[in-house]
């Protein structure tokens, strides 16, 4: 703190603007002190619970199931018979109207899941309410559509169910990636399991009284929470047909290697390292904005997160410059004050692995910066942090941080950025800032990422499929495309 | 008196040359010696074929489906000694017009695949197949030619470079198949073709770190192995049919890359 502190006297912020808060009504949420597993249309009474908190305050929100080898069972044999006692066989255009309903619910209620989102993951109100809510209905909204219109997706190809989905999901967007995994699954015919993040648990729990209202069939969703353990429980049911993952590269190599030989169909999208590039004709304020966006959404949250800035080398003054000025602008604090531009970490595991990475990054020789910032005392937190003089090699250009910790290197030619963003084992996203036209599609073409941002940044939209290359996973979620992992064909 | 013939030594074909295996060794096979790959000729076809890629997968799509049909062409005027080296002349000729199939393709697969998406902003954003990279081909022992073609085919079309395990029990065809390969204008290195004990081979390329997708058609009972190792960098395993001939097996070893750009003045 001491150093925050001597580096606030030559803050270019005005001292004298004092900050009155803006805090979201908590009350919306209603929590129960104890949550068990949705399985077969019942809550389920947990045999071993643990407790989620709040990560901004540490305050324990309720208890929640950690589900056993037995709870996972009946949750995959619910959703087995689900499939076969009904749901596989009920007219498309009716199943598309249960995922029409789930999004005008989803729709109606965002305010409370966007407070729940925000008590629990600790990400800042603006952010769940302005992008991870719409977003999760508009995805629900989306593959409702295709529920009946499958064979006009897949032509020759007689798309049919897979049967019971087994769905892994992370905490960085809880509950946009069970909008992301559950829409396609059910347009498709599929019935699921679905096990939340451990420290995200609550959005997916409330989600299950959004199913009871939408009157979706018993047992077509099931939701058991727990930590990995629950997890590996999914991926090894012999009940389950298809296993999607999103998460971390290691877990998701673990579970490559569970199914091998098992012919279940597979989707992983796993972690990223992206390089966000900005070449000297870019309109650079706009370019730090979208560095910002890039970085700090969510925390840095997120696994297509511009971890690596990539600045032509005439403009790396201005640029640095700029982004240092607009760092002291963030704020971080409140996750439900709505002024919040970061918010908390998610958890103590993940702030210590911020923590290691960016303690390694001054050791290897990186240069730091963190704006002036008070944190709060309680909850886990880390301020915006940008790291310049970085070489390749440096564990903070290479290994995913999943925080807000932006590490910059330089560049002088198109080929060099190139080579210098593709020097990762990741390929998930990528950014390129210029004004000029052939360049973008010329980087666009090299870049190997699923997804390329050129003049903008963190962008999703449900028609817009978005998946990996390399050891970023395979498969892609959303749009038609995102379909095909759900389907059977020919 | 009659005419002592020249008889042709079998070697592997690795970056657009005939090497022979860096170990020396062959085995028997179809009563010819044939030449028996090792780890390091694995390592080598690999390190050719991505040498291979950006010449490859940067042609235009129309210059990669002549270039196919010429492959066509060049098999069908050696349709004999192929005939002899499989099952017969139909199962050439399956395989020329299979090849012709697929050169057909090169240019409509981004329109299949791919897509324009309607976001919800003022945002152009749309959807196109790239190659995955490099794919390692485990093919089928039958048949020899047809299985070869049907497993190599998908994934060069869509602009991949191809390291291939050859039949085991009749390598021959490939053989000749790598002959047909090095008078086309297929780019060196774009197929590799290793002759030997699949055994031997597969494991290497299924754990090999520059390897993207992997093709298991012929792998048999070793694919849950194989797929354990391909785990260690995420590759795509694919396991094909020996007969397919279909725009979906080209697809298994694409990536699909979505570019967003703002909408403005």
């Amino acid at each position: 703190m001491t150093e925050l502190e001597r580096k606030q006297e030559r803050a270019p912020v005005p001292s004298d603007w004092t900050y009155a808060p803006a805090p979201e009504a908590r009350d919306i949420v209603t929590l129960r002190e104890q949550y068990g597993h949705f399985v077969g249309g019942e809550w389920l009474e947990p045999k071993e619970t643990y407790t989620t908190i709040s990560p901004a305050t540490e305050e324990p929100l309720a208890e929640v199931g950690q589900a056993t080898p037995e709870e996972v069972a009946a949750a995959v044999d619910a959703a087995r018979s689900a499939y076969e006692n009904g749901w596989s066989e009920i007219a498309p255009s009716e199943r598309a109207k249960y995922l029409f309903r789930i999004a005008r619910i989803l729709q109606e209620r965002s305010r409370e899941f966007a407070v729940l989102e925000s008590l629990n993951g600790g990400k800042p109100i603006k952010e769940s309410r302005d992008v991870d809510l719409p977003l999760s209905a508009a995805h629900f909204f989306y593959y409702a559509g295709w529920a009946d219109k499958l064979e006009y997706a897949f032509p020759n190809q007689r798309p049919r169910p897979l049967g019971v989905a087994g769905q892994i999901i992370p905490w960085n967007f809880p509950l946009l990636m069970l909008a992301w995994k559950i829409a396609p699954a059910l347009a498709a015919g599929n019935t699921v399991v679905l096990k939340p993040a451990e420290t995200t648990p609550l959005s997916a729990l409330l989600f299950c009284d959004v199913l009871r209202q939408a009157e979706l069939p018993p047992g077509v969703v099931n939701i058991v929470t727990g930590d990995g353990r629950t997890g590996a429980e999914i991926v090894k049911s012999g009940g389950v047909d298809k296993v999607a993952f999103t998460g971390s590269t290691d877990v998701g190599k673990a579970i490559q290697r569970e199914l091998a030989g098992s012919g279940k169909k597979l989707t992983l999208e796993l972690g990223g390292k992206a390089a966000n590039i900005i070449f000297d004709d870019a309109a650079l304020d706009q370019a730090v904005e979208g560095i910002i966006n890039g970085i700090y959404f969510n925390q840095g949250h997120v696994c297509c997160a511009g971890s690596r800035l990539l600045v032509q080398e005439s403009i790396y003054e201005p640029v640095v410059d700029k982004l240092k000025r607009r760092l002291t602008t963030l704020r971080v604090g409140d996750p439900l004050d709505k002024n919040t531009d970061v918010g908390a970490i998610n958890s103590k595991q993940q702030l210590e692995k911020i923590q290691q990475l960016v303690a390694s990054g001054a050791e290897e020789g990186a240069e730091i910066y963190q704006p002036p910032c008070r944190l709060p005392e309680k909850g886990y937190w880390f301020a915006p942090t940008v790291f310049t003089n970085v070489a390749q090699s440096y564990r903070i250009a290479q290994e995913e941080i999943f925080g807000p910790v932006l590490s910059i290197l330089t560049f002088r030619t198109p080929e060099e950025a190139v080579e210098k963003a593709n020097n990762t084992p990741y390929g998930l996203s990528a950014g390129v800032w210029t004004e000029k036209g052939s360049r973008i599609l010329w980087m666009a073409e090299r870049l190997r990422a699923g997804v390329v941002w050129a003049n903008t940044y963190n962008r999703f939209d449900p028609s817009s499929p978005f998946g990996g290359y390399k050891e970023s996973g395979f498969g892609r979620e959303g749009g038609r495309h995102g379909l095909e992992p759900y389907l059977r064909l020919t | 008196m009659s005419r002592l013939p020249v008889k042709k030594t079998y070697k592997l074909f690795i970056g657009g040359a005939f090497p022979r295996s860096e170990s020396g060794r062959t085995y028997e096979a179809e009563g010819q010696n044939v030449a028996r790959a090792s780890r390091k000729d694995v390592r080598d076809a690999v390190r050719a074929a991505r040498g291979a890629l950006p010449k490859w997968a940067g042609m235009t799509a129309y210059n990669r489906g002549q270039i196919l049909y010429r492959l066509a062409e060049m098999i069908e005027a050696r349709t004999a000694e192929f005939a002899e080296l499989c099952s017969g002349r139909p199962e050439v000729e399956r395989s020329v017009d299979r090849i012709v199939w697929y050169a057909g393709w090169a240019d409509k697969l981004a329109q299949v695949l791919g897509s324009s998406n309607p976001v919800a902003g003022p945002y152009f954003n749309f959807t196109v197949p790239e190659p995955t990279g490099v794919v390692a081909v485990i093919a089928p022992d039958e048949p020899p030619l047809l299985g070869l073609v049907s497993r190599v085919l998908p994934a060069l079309t869509g602009g991949n470079v191809v390291v291939a395990v050859a039949s085991e029990t009749r390598p021959l065809a490939a053989i000749e198949l790598a002959e047909a390969l090095a008078t086309s204008d297929v780019p060196g290195g774009a197929v590799n073709l290793l002759t030997g004990r699949r055994g031997e081979l597969a494991p290497w390329l299924a754990s090999h770190m520059d390897v993207n997708a992997l093709d298991l058609t012929g792998a048999d009972g070793d694919s849950p192995d194989l797929e354990r190792a391909a785990a260690d960098n995420v590759k795509r395993v694919v396991h094909g049919d020996p007969d397919a001939q279909s725009p979906w097996d080209i697809a298994s070893f694409l990536e699909l890359k979505t570019v967003w750009h703002p909408v403005g003045q």
